[in-house]
């Protein structure tokens, strides 16, 4: 029996953690440390280029002043305001998005006949660009919020239903012998076996949506200004208007980090589950 | 179906005649042909045969997982079924694994977690309730797969090649562990395995199977003393015959 006792010592597995946790920080520093490298260099590259004068400095201004720019815009009420416009609509889009990608992605998944019909169109949606489908958005639904929405919503959807498709179809077969083995069918196979094996996929999908669905928002805001609504996307086109360069860029940045802000929430979901789900290795 | 075949009480599962045949590659493969064998309650059948001699197959109609082309098979009671890869869900603890299983038959919620435990103990798991499968070892989490499939309060449990990807120290002790449950459960095994000595190990009868299309061959009764050691002289000489008959059905299959 020694033998068991050896390969059942429950201290071989806990041994390793409090060194996984111990290295935490390290691990959080290696990788911030390329992170701040790259913006000093983007900063740099910059100011080199503005030093250069390439372009006159109310066309191009320096880091120095847009961060100063950014600094006052951050006081301002009316800059929340618009952030909280921008931010309102991703949000109720991108919700709107996952409820009908989630459920036309299980019904294409679980109906042979809407595979076979649109199957292949959910794929195609994907590479649409989104500002292509701007005019007939506007047509429908005029300068309006819902014109927004409705491109928002098209070019998430896809990318989610796509990603839950996918990953229904890559459940391992095994599994699903397995789940029928233990008396789960139908419905009750897709709760307790097919969704969960398909979770990680699906969370690519959702990732990859809220790409799409943050990218549609811009162009919607720049394009369809609706009245009375200072949103990032109307006060970067008013920038514009004004030649007023330094809040342009400072709106841009703003976007940047919203973007990369998520981006990271996303990536941090993605490695829980793949984590969780034993898909990433590292603790194998 | 019971009704056609006349079961008496005493068989956990016959099958009859038994023919499967898939499309493959615009021709048909038959796995099966004519298979005969029935099993008594509480007894642990071998089944050996090279590769392509239709044992899994044979299982998975068994588990109601594949139709068959002709023939007939009847199993009394619940079936479980164990593969050789352990084929835990892998986002569920070893505990959330076996508790599943109770609860897809409906057991509740306070009794599914006390059961659980007291299954994981039962194949010496206690203190790895919370692990996922890919913190445990190959040999766990076959444990944990046999604690699954008795959760599933099975009658009948088939095993197709389950110790087939451990080492062979694992392997040893798994098989103390399964005749132990076996013995205390009462359970019907049937053990499908290409390995003869573990055949030998563990069966009261080992059933040779022929090689493409597969049917049952040759029947040996075990009646070594149980526990049986992989090691012993008595053992080798029996796994010895049933070897020589499969390298004679490999044989005869390819020539």
């Amino acid at each position: 029996m020694a033998e068991l006792a050896a390969e059942l010592d429950p201290r071989t597995l806990e041994e390793i953690e409090p060194r996984a946790r111990s290295t935490w920080h390290v691990r959080g520093w290696a990788g911030l440390w390329p992170k701040l490298v790259a913006v000093a260099l983007a900063l740099a590259t910059w100011q080199v280029v503005v030093w250069s004068g390439w372009r006159p400095d109310y066309v191009l201004p320096g880091p120095l002043p847009v961060f100063h720019r950014l600094y006052e815009d951050l006081a301002r009420l009316d800059f929340y305001s618009g952030l909280a416009i921008t931010l309102r609509r991703a949000l109720f889009g991108y919700a709107m998005a996952v409820v009908i990608g989630s459920v036309v992605g299980i019904l294409v998944a679980r109906v042979a006949l809407l595979r076979k019909a649109i199957g292949s169109a959910i794929l195609g949606l994907q590479s649409m660009p989104s500002i292509a489908w701007f005019p007939l958005a506007i047509l429908l639904f005029q300068l309006s919020e819902w014109a927004i929405i409705f491109v928002v919503l098209l070019g998430a959807a896809p990318a989610i239903a796509g990603g839950l498709l996918s990953g229904v179809d890559h459940v391992q077969p095994l599994l699903v012998r397995v789940g029928r083995v233990m008396g789960a069918r139908g419905l009750r196979l897709y709760r307790h076996v097919v969704l969960p094996a398909a979770l990680p996929s699906f969370v690519g999908g959702l990732k990859q949506g809220w790409a799409f669905a943050w990218r549609s928002l811009m162009a919607g805001e720049l394009i369809v200004i609706v009245g009375q609504q200072p949103s990032l996307g109307q006060q970067l086109q008013f920038a514009r208007d004004l030649a007023d360069a330094e809040q342009l860029l400072a709106i841009m940045i703003v976007i940047f980090v919203i973007g990369v802000v998520i981006d990271t929430l996303f990536g941090v979901l993605d490695r829980e589950i793949r984590r969780r789900w034993g898909l990433s290795g590292a603790e194998a | 179906m019971s009704k056609v075949l006349g079961l008496s009480d005493k068989h956990a599962l016959s099958v009859e005649a038994l023919s499967v045949a898939f499309p493959h590659d615009d021709r048909l493969l038959v796995a099966l042909q004519g298979a005969t064998l029935e099993v008594q309650r509480g007894e642990f059948v071998c089944v050996v045969g090279a590769s392509g001699s239709g044992k899994s197959t044979l299982l998975n109609v068994l588990a109601g997982l594949e139709r068959p082309t002709r023939g007939r098979t009847h199993v009394h009671g619940h079936v479980a079924l164990m593969f050789q890869e352990a084929a835990l869900l892998p986002w569920l603890t070893a505990a959330g694994n076996v508790e599943l299983a109770l609860e897809l038959r409906g057991v509740k919620g306070d009794q599914r977690r006390r059961i659980a435990q007291e299954l994981l103990g039962r194949v010496h798991l206690n203190g790895f309730e919370k692990r996922r499968p890919h913190e445990l070892s190959g040999g766990m989490k076959q444990r944990v797969a046999l604690a699954r499939a008795l959760a599933q309060d099975a009658d009948v449990l088939l095993m197709d090649e389950p110790f087939g990807a451990l080492d062979a120290i694992t392997r040893d002790l798994l098989h103390e562990e399964l005749e132990r449950l076996w013995r205390q459960s009462g359970l019907t095994i049937l053990f499908v395995t290409h390995n003869a000595r573990e055949a030998v190990r563990l069966g009261d009868r080992v059933l040779v199977f022929t090689s493409r299309p597969g049917r049952v061959a040759h029947e040996v009764v075990v009646d070594l003393p149980r526990p049986r050691s992989l090691d012993s002289p008595e053992l080798a000489v029996i796994a010895g015959r049933i070897t020589d008959r499969l390298k004679h059905e490999v044989r005869r299959a390819d020539g």
